[in-house]
């Protein structure tokens, strides 16, 4: 080391000591390299600030106060860095015996979303996208709103098809979130573009793929200039979007309240459409029943069937899960088994 | 509906495999849910080829060497005179069982083992033998099975016809639309048309005779069509067997000529007819009338039914002899000794079947298709051709005359279809001239074509045709729906504003998933009483008719499914909807609500924390304080104390909502106590938006966005002091009072006030407990000086010994 022999020398060199002692003291990664480390900086004897000190006595009587506290503030400054640093090396490997890192953490429950639950907020978000917001209704329902207003006609055989539990005349469970196509119609001027998740409810004895209660989301589009290709359109992205699906078929089908009525299915994932037991040999999934909305049902709801067009669609989320989680039995949605519903973290 | 692919191809020759008709009628009719190869016992038979000849000595057989893909050549011996080396023929391996039920096993013939056997057409059911064995003109490698070059054996699709399409429910009908898809002929079996006798019913209305049977109709909007005729001296026996074929191919069971004559006819065009014993009937009259009061019948499947006024029946003059278009009576069944038929042809009105069939618990062939509706204008053909193949089948003539009971028909559906509204709903241009064509090929008509519309006449089979749309509907399935293009278009978003039950939901979801618990979706039956729950009138389970009053209730059944399945950690919650009946109203008040449940250990089971505690009620306590910020964030939130299981009723911004509660289970002895908190979203009103036809557009209020109800507060910018205040409570003094003491006492500066223990026993006197509590008081200008705080500590322990008897705990 030079001779320092000036105020402005001292503080020069109290100024470097500053500036490099931190890259030091970081760069020291065990807590022998860190005792090294505050050796050479902050030793009395051997260390670099000692030597500060020790230039200290040669200063003329005038400065020594100021490089004193010049001292001293560097010395602070890196001790309460050797200290941090210490006490890091510290955290990572504490003194005493060595910890078995192997060792599971101290964890908390972990709480999960009912698989079906996953289900309909992953076509909620795909809706989401496209302009869709959620709307929701009563699960007892008035007949007319359930039947009558949905162009069934009364005591059709179409009404087979929904075994429904009733509350007494004027009431039933709700036997499809279709209901709530007409309510939505009744309140909102359109453009509506929505997502009805709902439970629904049918005279279904518990089996392995039947539930008296189950979930159901149902999609209505309304507006001037909603056609056939819009359905499509859209109901083919959401397809892409959620199976990956890269191809769709659409067939004719039947519900009172479409018309054109279809059922849309995706290629068959486990089979690639070769055909397969999963799919029956045909190549296809069933996804969703959909169709143009019934003019009828328009004019229930007090909507101009002439001005306005729309289609709506309605799936079982809990099929989907079935299939996507392979779930063999229905019943274990429903059953509550924590066992099963913690495997849905 | 099962379609016989060959039968089918009676109809409609389409050069279409039974996989090609299977796509081409899913994509343009009804699903073909299934496909079902009706000769199964063909399966095992293969290709094989004659490799080398000879002749047995003295005999007609010959020794063969065969090739029938399996690496080795079999020696097999054949009786047929045709076998020539080269040639390939059916082969039936040993073990191989045989369409007439005989086993082929190995064996020895004159000398020579024989490995099997080479089939003729005969030996494998497909006809009669002309020349021997069956010569296969295949360049197939043997071993290939022979249904994969032979073309035998019917199949049968299982197609869906949904409740809109009667008319899919025969094989005409679903020809009809394979002959409009290919844009090949449609016609009848030759069955059906080979006869001889073609007759014009002759038409009348009330009553009328058919030979020497007086028929009457007493109820012309239960039956506005009843034709019949009798049929003399037809003899009654098994069927041809290519009718018996037609009659397995769709599923029945072969009975006898006459009736397998009438069931072929329902399943060719998909009209029911009935053949009476002739003979059977009483007065030679046939009466078609409600049925009396009192009347009972025996069905043909043997059981007696008890009749109202509401069925309509065919009688005799005297009693029932069969419910109308649902099933005949026995006493007038066609037997083997029946030699003269009455036979019917109706059309039964839906609103009469329907109900009958219903009230009696028995759906028959005939019963589903009059409920859909069947082609009333078909009634006088269909007997035609029902007379020209029983006389076919069974011999007999015509005595008289056919009658025809009817009144007017209602005039077919004419509806204008425009080039607009096709457009409009498809998102495509359709020229009315396509459309036209697409209609016209299954049986519509138009007239007034031009370039902008047509007046089109739906043909009388298809009842369900009513409005434009429903002729749009045909016409884009006939065009295809896969031609219509697949493309985003731009569209306007929603105005439409989240539920916000749903959006709650969703908040309430991520708060208690957090905090470790698992959504459940119980079903909402429950035991109940009728005076405290709604009821399901037709409920599935007799011990649970109910409808729950309570998410808890649930999730409590829940919980000891899980206690019997030795799961003793137990935390669900359910959003989900909850009933209570109404006064006055069939419709249950309907509430959302959350609800959730705990037992068990509080957290997973650690090396360094190996027994970690029981949920407690303080649990219970703190998720109800995270599950009601999620229903409302920001609100205020107080809890009241309840009495024995209800410990807690919890309020939002001063409203009840709900309770935490200790939930009384059927539990084992190892079982931890359970508690369970539920709080309500809201109602879900079920009254109507608007009356039927009506909107209430621009009345129902938006939803606010709500105004924000977190004001910030400036950060502190001066030391807090702090001290503890430890106290002798008496047990029967609520910590709240003391709190409420202490925050009035403490002023404005008290920033924070934490109970940090709880003490009793030993150093604390009787009937008294320990409470302590950390108090925190800042200016917000200055330092507090200690000799303030200690005057705020003197002055607050001076309010509680004179408000409240309470002083400090010393030492
Ligand atoms: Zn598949």
């Amino acid at each position: 080391m030079t001779e320092i022999t000036t105020l402005a020398a001292f503080r020069a060199a109290a100024d470097e000591l500053a500036a490099s002692g931190p890259a030091r003291i970081a760069a020291a990664a065990t807590a022998d390299e860190l005792a090294e480390a505050r050796n050479a900086l902050v030793g009395r004897a051997s260390g670099r600030l000692g030597a500060l000190m020790k230039a200290l006595a040669a200063l003329p009587k005038e400065d020594k106060k100021a490089a004193g506290e010049a001292a001293n503030t560097v010395k602070a400054t890196l001790e309460a860095l050797l200290d941090a640093r210490g006490a890091a090396l510290a955290a990572l490997a504490p003194r005493g015996p060595a910890i078995d890192r192997s060792m599971p953490a101290r964890a908390q429950w972990t709480g999960t979303v009912h698989p079906v639950t996953q289900v309909i907020e992953e076509i909620e978000a795909i809706f989401r996208e496209i302009g869709f917001t959620v709307a929701t209704g009563p699960e007892a329902e008035s007949p007319w709103y359930n039947f009558a207003a949905l162009n069934f006609p009364a005591d059709h055989p179409a009404m087979d098809l929904h075994d429904t539990l009733y509350l007494g005349d004027e009431a039933v469970l709700r036997t499809h979130t279709s209901p709530v196509q007409v309510r939505t119609l009744q309140a909102w001027q359109p453009p509506i573009r929505v997502l009805v998740p709902g439970t629904v409810y049918r005279r279904d004895f518990f089996d392995p793929s039947h539930a008296p209660a189950f979930a159901q989301v149902e999609g209505l589009c309304v507006d001037e200039g909603i056609s056939f290709v819009d359905l499509k359109g859209t109901l083919s992205h959401f397809a892409r979007r959620f199976f990956g699906a890269t191809k769709t078929r659409f067939r004719p089908s039947f519900f009172p309240f479409t018309e054109p009525s279809a059922e849309m299915d995706v290629a068959c994932r486990l089979c690639g459409g070769r055909g397969c037991a999963a799919c029956k040999q045909t190549g296809w999934m069933e996804i969703l029943g959909c169709g143009m909305v019934h003019p009828s049902v328009l004019e229930a709801a007090g909507v101009d069937s002439a001005r306005y067009t729309g289609w709506a669609f309605g799936m079982g989320p809990g099929r989907i899960a079935l299939q996507r989680f392979g779930v063999p039995d229905i019943r274990l949605l429903y059953d509550s088994d924590v066992r099963f519903l913690e495997q849905f973290a | 509906m099962h379609i016989s692919v060959e039968w089918l191809r009676e109809f409609c020759p389409a050069p279409l495999t039974a996989p090609q008709l299977r796509d081409l009628i899913t994509a343009r009719v009804a699903t073909v849910e299934g496909m079902e190869a009706l000769r199964t016992d063909l399966a095992p038979f293969v290709v094989a080829r004659v490799v080398e000849s000879g002749k047995v000595e003295g005999t007609k057989l010959s020794f063969n060497k065969v090739d029938d893909g399996s690496g080795t050549l079999l020696d097999v011996v054949c009786g047929a005179p045709n076998v020539t080396v080269g040639a390939c023929y059916p082969f039936a391996r040993s073990g191989t069982v045989m369409p007439d039920g005989l086993k082929i096993e190995k064996r020895k013939i004159r000398g020579h083992t024989s490995n099997g056997m080479l089939c003729s057409a005969r030996e494998l059911g497909l006809g009669q033998d002309a020349d021997g064995i069956l010569t296969l003109e295949t360049d197939a490698a043997p071993g290939t099975p022979l249904l994969d070059v032979l073309p035998v054996g019917d199949v049968r699709l299982l197609v869906d016809v949904l409740p809109n399409r009667p008319d899919l429910l025969s094989h005409l009908g679903v020809a009809r639309e394979v002959a409009a898809a290919t844009r090949l002929p449609l016609g009848l079996p030759r069955a059906l048309t080979s006869g001889t006798s073609v007759l014009v019913a002759v038409t009348v209305q009330g009553t009328g005779r058919a030979g020497g049977v007086t028929v009457t109709v007493d109820d012309a909007v239960g039956c506005p069509r009843y034709a019949g005729v009798l049929i003399r001296g037809v003899q009654v026996g098994p069927s041809p067997k290519w009718l018996a074929a037609r009659v397995e191919a769709t599923g029945g069971r072969s009975i006898n000529n006459v009736v397998d004559a009438s069931n072929y006819l329902l399943h060719a065009i998909g009209q029911p007819t009935h053949a009476f014993d002739a003979k059977r009937l009483s007065g030679d009259a046939v009466v078609v009338r409600r049925a009396r009061a009192g009347e009972t019948i025996v069905t043909l499947d043997g059981v007696e039914r008890k009749l109202t006024p509401s069925m309509l029946v065919i009688a005799d003059a005297e009693r029932p002899v069969a419910i109308a278009g649902v099933m005949g009576g026995r006493d007038s069944e066609v037997t083997s000794r029946t030699t003269d038929l009455f036979f019917e042809v109706a059309y039964f009105a839906p609103s009469v079947v329907r109900p009958t069939r219903r009230a009696l618990g028995l759906s028959t062939d005939a019963s589903y298709r009059f409920e859909r509706g069947i082609d009333r204008a078909d009634v006088a053909r269909a007997l035609a051709l029902g007379v020209q193949l029983i006389q076919a089948v069974a011999g007999g003539t015509v005595e008289g005359e056919p009658v025809d009971v009817a009144v007017a028909a209602p005039a077919p559906v004419a509806v204008r279809l425009t080039a607009a509204r096709l457009a409009r709903v498809l998102g495509i241009p359709v020229s009315v001239a396509d459309a036209v064509r697409h209609l016209e090929a299954i049986g519509f008509t138009a007239t007034a074509v031009d370039a902008v519309s047509a007046m089109v006449h739906a043909p009388s089979w298809r009842v369900d045709v009513q409005i434009e749309d429903d002729l749009i509907e045909e016409v884009a399935r006939l065009h295809g729906y896969d031609a219509i293009p697949d493309e985003l278009r731009p569209f306007r978003p929603g105005v439409v504003p989240d539920a916000a039950d749903h959006v709650t939901a969703k908040r309430i979801r991520a708060a208690l998933v957090g905090a470790g618990l698992h959504e459940a979706k119980p079903l909402p039956f429950v035991a109940g009483t009728d005076a405290t729950h709604a009821r399901v009138l037709n409920p599935l389970a007799e011990d649970e008719p109910h409808l729950r009053r309570s998410v808890l209730e649930s999730l409590a059944r829940r919980a000891e499914y899980n206690l019997s399945r030795m799961q003793g950690d137990v935390r669900l919650f359910e959003v989900g909807a909850v009933f209570t009946p109404r006064e006055g109203s069939a419709l249950p008040a309907e509430r959302q609500m959350a609800g959730l449940l705990v037992m068990g250990d509080r957290r997973p089971a650690h090396f360094t924390d190996a027994k970690p505690p029981a949920f407690d009620a303080w649990d219970a306590k703190g998720l109800a304080e995270q599950l009601a910020r999620a229903i409302a964030p920001h609100a205020a939130i107080s809890f009241v104390a309840g009495d024995g299981d209800a410990l807690w009723t919890v309020s939002i911004d001063g409203t009840p909502r709900g309770e935490v509660r200790a939930v009384a289970l059927d539990a084992p002895v190892w079982a931890s106590p359970a508690f369970g908190v539920e709080l309500s979203i809201g109602d879900t009103p079920s009254a109507p938006i608007a009356p039927p036809g009506k909107h209430a557009w621009g009345t129902t209020p938006v939803a606010q966005s709500a105004a924000p109800a977190v004001r910030y507060r400036p950060l502190p910018t001066t030391p807090a002091a702090e001290f503890d205040l430890a106290l002798l409570v008496p047990l029967a003094l609520e910590a709240g009072a003391v709190e409420a003491v202490l925050r009035a006492e403490g002023g404005e500066l008290l920033e924070s006030l934490v109970l940090f223990d709880e003490y009793r026993g030993k150093g604390v006197p009787e009937g008294q407990r320990s409470l302590a509590w950390r108090l925190t008081f800042r200016h917000p200008d200055r330092t507090l000086r200690d000799k303030e705080i200690d005057g705020r500590r003197s002055q607050l322990l001076k309010a509680l010994e004179k408000q409240l008897g309470v002083t400090a705990r010393t030492a």
